[in-house]
Order: structure tokens, then sequence, then C-alpha cells
């Protein structure tokens, strides 16, 4: 069974980390999460993000954060991806395959996924 | 919603906007199938007139849009299974703060399964780890429970949202739902 002990134990572990983790350049990848997002499925997007940032290593430098409505419903579920001195790119229409994808591309190989952003759908 | 894990979790954000320190959602279902939830904050709470408003579709705190969808899903999924929805809510300082309660009928051929209540909790913590939440599951089959409180205690100046410590949560509240009798 997980224990608090388990719990004490990742404390000791963290606290030799926050130090280095302040102060580096990050990128966030932002997943809009009003009902909009939610009814679309952007919970199921948000823990792909989650569980592939976690999985590739990439959490030192990449932050799985929510914010509310962003104000294009119909394309929803939608996650804005900010990258210091880059444009924001704002992918559209995500499940958690293409979030998947996106860790591995992206986030990992640093190469956006035009197909999926918002530009794509548009055109 | 094809979850009523997922109106929880639109729902319980509308307290996290309130301003609240402190957040229950619990459920709790009796041997007849009647589920009881109850997300209760002590947020910045409502005026009459707002509370009145809140299950119009057509009131929302939102700017980017003119409707708000929230409450109205959630009235319509409970009263779909012979329930109901009720919110009281109190804007008085130092009392202030919002408690809502949504009844369903667990038998009903339109109740929407629980669904995946534990992405819901998580989400719900990683997305405010300064926010105190309460949760439980209560049901003939068992009791799931976390608070965070207490794991903040164990934690110190450790967020709740850090990946580990998120990783600890689910595995925590999982555990738990696969020690219930199904």
């Amino acid at each position: 069974m997980k224990s608090l002990a388990e719990l004490a134990a990742i404390r000791e572990k963290m606290q030799n980390k926050v130090v280095i983790r302040e102060g580096m350049g990050t990128t966030r990848v932002v997943v809009g999460m009003a009902t909009c997002g939610i009814a679309a499925g952007a919970r199921t997007v948000l823990s792909a993000f989650v569980e592939g940032v976690n999985a590739n290593g990439l959490t030192d430098k990449v932050a799985v954060t929510q914010t509310g409505c962003i104000g294009i419903c119909q394309y929803e579920p939608v996650v804005e991806i900010f990258e210091e001195g880059k444009e924001k790119v704002t992918y559209v229409k995500l499940d958690a395959a293409k979030a998947a994808e996106i860790v591995e591309k992206h986030l990992k190989g640093g190469k956006v996924v035009e197909e999926y952003t918002i530009g794509a759908y548009k055109n | 919603m094809k979850e009523l894990s997922l109106n929880i979790l639109d729902i319980t954000k509308n307290s996290v906007s309130a301003g609240a320190s402190h957040i229950d959602v619990f459920l709790d279902e009796t041997p007849d199938g009647i589920l009881k939830l109850t997300i209760r904050d002590n947020g910045c709470g409502m005026s009459e007139e707002t509370l009145r408003g809140v299950t119009d579709p057509f009131y929302t705190t939102r700017k980017t849009r003119k409707v708000g969808m929230g409450l109205p899903l959630l009235k319509m999924a409970a009263e779909q299974t012979g329930g109901r929805l009720h919110i009281v809510s109190s804007d008085k300082e130092g009392e202030s703060g919002t408690t809502l309660e949504a009844i369903f009928d667990t038998r009903s051929i339109d109740f929407a399964p629980v669904g995946d209540i534990v992405s819901t909790v998580c989400i719900l913590i990683a997305g405010s780890p300064e926010i105190d939440f309460d949760f439980h599951d209560i049901s003939p089959r068992g009791t799931v429970s976390l608070k965070t409180a207490e794991l903040r205690e164990v934690l110190g100046d450790i967020s709740l949202d850090e990946p580990e410590v998120q990783d600890w949560i689910k595995g925590y509240l999982e555990e738990q739902y696969g020690a219930l009798n199904n």
C-alpha cells in the first residue's frame, strides 16, 4: 500500500532538486479547462501531457498547467505552448494520442506539429 | 458531459475561482443507489441575485463568452435521473462560502457514470496545490478518502503539483478504489 512514509521519501528527494529547478527557462503547456474544454475531452489531453512529460524526463523544463476558457470553444480541446524566445503555438481539437505525439515531436524534438495547430484548421 | 466526474471537475473550479482556501468534494451513495454529490467551499460566495441566476445558461462569469453551461449541465444531469440540484451561498464577510448538493438516482437509465474520478481529483489538486481539498467517496462498496492538508504536513514546502507527488496521489487513490468490494 502507498504510505505517507513514501511521501516523506519523495520530500527528501525533492528538496535537493528544487534549487536547481528555479531560474531555468521553462516551457509552459497550458490546457484550457473550462466547461467547453472539459466537455470536449480536455481532461484526458491534460493527463496525456502530464504522463508524456514525466515519461520522457522533461519535468525539469516543461510545466503543464491549466487555464480557463481560451475563447475559441469550437476548437476545444485547445492547448497553448509557450517557449521562451519563441512565438506561442496553439494546438486545437486535441486528443490523448495527438497530445502524446506533440510531447514526442514538439516538446522533446523541438519541432512544431503543424497539422494540429490552429493555422492548419483555419486554412 | 459523458461522466459525472467531468461535471465535478468543471464545477469545483468555480470554488477555486471564488478564492476558496478549503474545498470539500464528497460523494455519498446509499445502499439503494441514491448518490449525493457535495461541493462545499469557503470562497467569496454569491449574492442572492447571483445565486438566482447561476443555473441560467445565459449567466456566466467568463469574459470570453456570454454563456456559461457548467451549472446548467450539472442540474440537467441530476434532474434527468429524477434528482435535483440545490445551492446555498453566503457572501457575508467572515462567513462566506457556497455549498452545492446534487442528488442522483444511479439506477436511472439517464445516470451518467461517475467515470474517472481519480483523474478529476488529481487535476484539481495539481491546478490549485495551495488549496486544502477534502475528498471522499463513501458507498456500500467501501470508503475512499484523501485530505491534502495531511499530505502537506508530510511534504512541508514541497508543492502538491510536483510530478512525483502527483504520481503518489494517483496511486494512493487507485489503490483505495482497487480495494473496494465491487
